[in-house]
Order: structure tokens, then sequence, then C-alpha cells
């Protein structure tokens, strides 16, 4: 076996020292330095799904965008409706290039009437930022401010994320954040945005704040989350928990050459809007019918975990290559999606994926790919 | 700290090797499946295989990570453990002893002593 390690050029979370204080192993993700995990990636992604993690998603950008002409313009810029969105309210929405391809998959919150709250992917910050910048006109009444490198983030994931909440924030009487809603304020360590988001299908929430308060608000969070059982996670159990969901990576899932459309998005993009860039290209498309589908699969029998780029062949044909695949914790088998014709993307079609030189045996499936067992009715 | 036991001979790329038997034995270490953690795959080479010193020869997978495994001696595998295809994580849990991947009888005996005595490896995982 061998090691792969390269931390030139990367930049650091102001959690850095605490990740190495814990023993974790760093590795380069989106041109950061991030831990990929500290006990193991089974035993991080199985405390999220039964107690509660957190995670360190101080790499992720937060853009301020404000003024009168505010929501006119990202209602412009992104496929959602931002204008159905009431102050403390959140959506997730796509960033689009001119021929509907994603640029990043975003959280757009209302933080008052006139200003919103953008939390984008961490690859991403700079390309988002130019491509907004290049979309106000002098007539727009709008400022952006780019958060991003002053601010550190935290996510808090699972069943036991509210007792963590109640732990850290009881005495300083914040409410705990519904799912999609957002509040900013000030407590004794300093501002914050407090989100009911996450990336793991259980229940949480996430939270922004100066970066220079970070590491004391870690050090807070770790020691109720372990008072309840929990570890403290890495990105390994982020994409874990994240693809048994299906939930899409920007990178993996999407790209500029796919439409949401295809990446089975279109919840999130409304067409009855006048006017965003890329929604001739998704009128045109939906059209004309998908050349393909983003597609959940499942590995039949024994196989080696599926992985990113692996190919992938339906009817003795090779169709595409995976866009996201692992072993699934949970489940204890290999998971992925990939971009099939539609014709392969209905459940149940048997397809094969070629690992170092064998083909294994997959099925298409639903999403998602894990479902919280029933809870057992109290007798 | 890791377990390097003293009858073993390692290889950089951190396998061992049961030098005094021949077939011998071939595994990872215990710092080797602490760095992979949730060893979930392994792939192994057919019975039979004839292989160099130093080719790539098996396959064990984490979570995270697909990592290659490398014969540290030439020679013929002759078996497999083919029990690791239903209990790969023994691989983490006994990397010595039930966590072996398969048994090659050496072609040139002499290769071994190129490999890491157990007081170069303790030096080179530092």
């Amino acid at each position: 076996m061998r090691g792969v390690s390269d931390s030139e050029n990367l930049q650091r979370s102001p959690l850095h020292p605490v990740h190495l204080e814990l023993g974790a192993r760093m590795v380069p993700f989106a041109g950061w330095e991030m831990p990929v995990q500290y006990s193991g990636i089974v035993d991080e992604h199985k405390a999220v799904r039964e107690r509660v993690g957190v995670f360190d998603i101080s790499h992720m950008g937060q853009f301020i965008v404000s003024g009168h002409g505010a929501e006119a313009f990202l209602n412009r810029a992104l496929t959602n409706d931002i204008s159905k969105l009431a102050p403390g309210q959140g959506q997730y929405t796509l960033m689009l290039n001119e021929a509907g391809g994603v640029i990043d998959d975003l959280i757009g919150y209302r933080t008052s009437e006139r200003e919103f709250f953008l939390v984008v992917n961490a690859s991403m910050i700079r390309e988002d930022w130019d491509h907004l910048q290049k979309l106000i006109t002098p007539d727009d009444a709008v400022q952006m401010a780019n958060a991003s490198a002053h601010v550190g983030g935290l996510a808090i994931q699972g069943p036991a994320s509210r007792a963590v909440f109640a732990h850290v924030f009881a005495s300083d009487g914040a409410t705990y954040p519904e799912r999609n809603t957002i509040q900013f304020g000030s407590t004794s360590g300093g501002m914050m945005w407090l989100c009911g988001t996450g990336y793991t299908g259980e229940e949480g929430f996430e939270f922004f704040m100066p970066a220079s308060e970070a590491e004391a608000w870690f050090r807070k969070i770790i020691d109720a989350v372990k008072a309840e059982g929990g570890v403290v996670c890495g990105l390994g159990a982020r994409d874990t928990l994240r693809l048994e969901m299906g939930y899409p990576l920007n990178g993996n899932d999407l790209a500029p050459t796919r439409t949401p459309l295809q990446s089975g998005l279109a919840f999130f993009v409304d067409l009855d809007k006048e006017e965003f860039v890329g929604r001739d290209a998704l009128v045109k498309q939906k059209a004309e019918g998908l050349p393909d589908k983003l597609t959940a699969f499942r590995m039949v029998g024994t196989a080696p975990p599926p992985r990113p780029h692996y190919t992938v062949f339906w009817n003795g044909k090779q169709v595409a290559e995976i866009a996201s695949g692992t072993l699934s914790p949970s489940l204890g088998k290999g998971i992925g999606m990939a971009y099939l014709p539609l014709a392969a993307s209905k459940p149940g079609t048997p397809i094969e994926i070629e690992i170092r030189g064998r083909r294994f045996p997959a099925e298409t499936c639903k999403k998602p790919f894990y479902a919280k067992p029933a809870s057992t009715p109290p007798s | 700290m890791s377990n390097v036991p003293d009858n073993l001979r390692y290889r950089d790329s951190h396998e061992w090797i049961a030098a005094s038997d021949n077939p011998a034995a071939v595994g990872i270490t215990d710092h080797a499946q602490h760095e992979l953690t949730d060893v979930v795959f392994v792939d192994l080479p057919q019975v039979g295989r004839k292989v160099s010193a130093g080719e790539q020869v098996a396959v064990i997978e984490s979570v995270k990570a697909a990592s290659d495994i490398y014969s540290p001696v030439s020679g013929e595998i002759t078996e497999v453990n083919s029990a690791l295809t239903n209990d790969p994580a023994t691989v983490n849990t006994d990397p010595y002893l039930n966590g072996w991947l398969f048994k090659i009888k050496l072609s040139n005996p002499a290769e071994l002593e190129a490999l890491m005595t157990p007081d170069a490896y303790r030096a080179h995982i530092g």
C-alpha cells in the first residue's frame, strides 16, 4: 500500500489545529486540507445515523447579497424562485450556465427583506463569485460581499442534534433552527448564522461564525456531541451519508455539461419564472427529451465497492462512467449513481460495472438508497 | 503503537511475510490496517500465478479507497485466504494471523535479505 500526501498550496480551516490534535487524517479536498476521518468512516457514519456527529464545514463559501434589487437579481441568477422565501427561510437552488449546465448547487436564504445569504461549494467560491458579478448590471441596485475567508462553519447531524443544540445554546436563548430556516444573531460566542440544513438525511443544523470564534465553538460542540454518544466526523463519512440519500455532489454528479433536469433536480428549477440564466436551454431540452439521467444503482452479490469513473455497461455496451460510488456503511453494499440512457434508468434494470478488468452485476434502483427504519411504537 | 512482530520481514509498502516458512504467508501490517481502517473488500490473486518481487498482486479496499498490495518476494501463489471474501474486516482485527492474504512459494529466498527487519520497519513507520 502506498500513501499520498501533498499539502502544498492548500487552504486551511480555522479548525486545523484541533483536527491535528484529535488525530484526524488530513487530505486535500476542493483546494483545502480537510479531515477525511478521525476514528474511521464506518464508525463516524453510523454515529450520525444512530446518535450525532459534528463536521467542520469551514471550507464552504458564503456570499451576502443585499439591496433593493437583490431578490430580482438572484431570481435571474438562480433556478429556484427566491421570491417565495420569507425572511428566515431558505431553499436549495442552482446556478447554471447559458447552456443550462450546472455551475454550482447552493442554499439561498433570505435573512431580511432585502438581504440574502448564499452558501456555496468550497471548490466553486471564485467561479460562483465571478459568475454573479458578471450578471450584475448598473441598474440592479445590488451589493455583494464574499464572507468565505472570514467565516468558519460546523454541521451537527444525527437524531441527537436537538440535544446537542440544547447543551450548547440553551443559555443564549436561541431556538432550534427548523428545516430550511436561518437565524442571524449574536450570542456570547459572537455573531452567527444558524441554519436548519444538512447533507446527511438526518435531523441536524449547520452554523457559521467568525473564523476567530470557530475553535471555541468547535470545542463546545465536541463536548456536547460526546455527551450525547456521538463523534467528530470527517469528509469521508459526509460523502457516504450524502450518497446513501442520493444527494448530488458538485464535481462528481453535477457538471457544466449536464442540466438539473438530467440530474433529477427539476423540483428546484422554477420554469414558471420568466427569466433566469439557462432557462431557454432547459425549456428546449424538456421539449426534446433528456439524453440521459442521473440514475441510482446498487451492486448485486459480492463485489468491490463501485467508485467514480468506473465504466458502466448496459446490454453489453459501454454507456457511462460512475459519477459517485462507494460502499454504503448502512447497507453493507456497493451503491452509486451514473448518467444512464433513459431506457436504462428504470429501477430494476440490470447493468454491469467494470472493476479492474472484470464486470460485476448491478441493478438500477430508486433513491434514496437508505431509508430510516420505522421507529418502534411505544408499547 | 503499532504491533510489529519479531518473527516477520517487512516491505516498505507495509506488507509482511512469514520469512521462516516456504510457502510463506503474506499480509499487511498492523500499521497499514490502522491507516486503511474499515477494510470492506479484498481482491486476491489467482492460485498458481507467478509473480516477481514488488509486483502488484492484490487490492485491499476501504470505504474511501482501493490500495494496491505488492508481493515482497518472487514466486508462485500457492493459496489465498478465501475466508476474507466473507469477512474482509479480519484484516483489521487480526492482521498477522487470520488476516493473512496469500501464501507464496519463494523462487529466490535470497530476496528475503532485501526486506526490512522488524527494527528497520519500526523505524520506517516512526
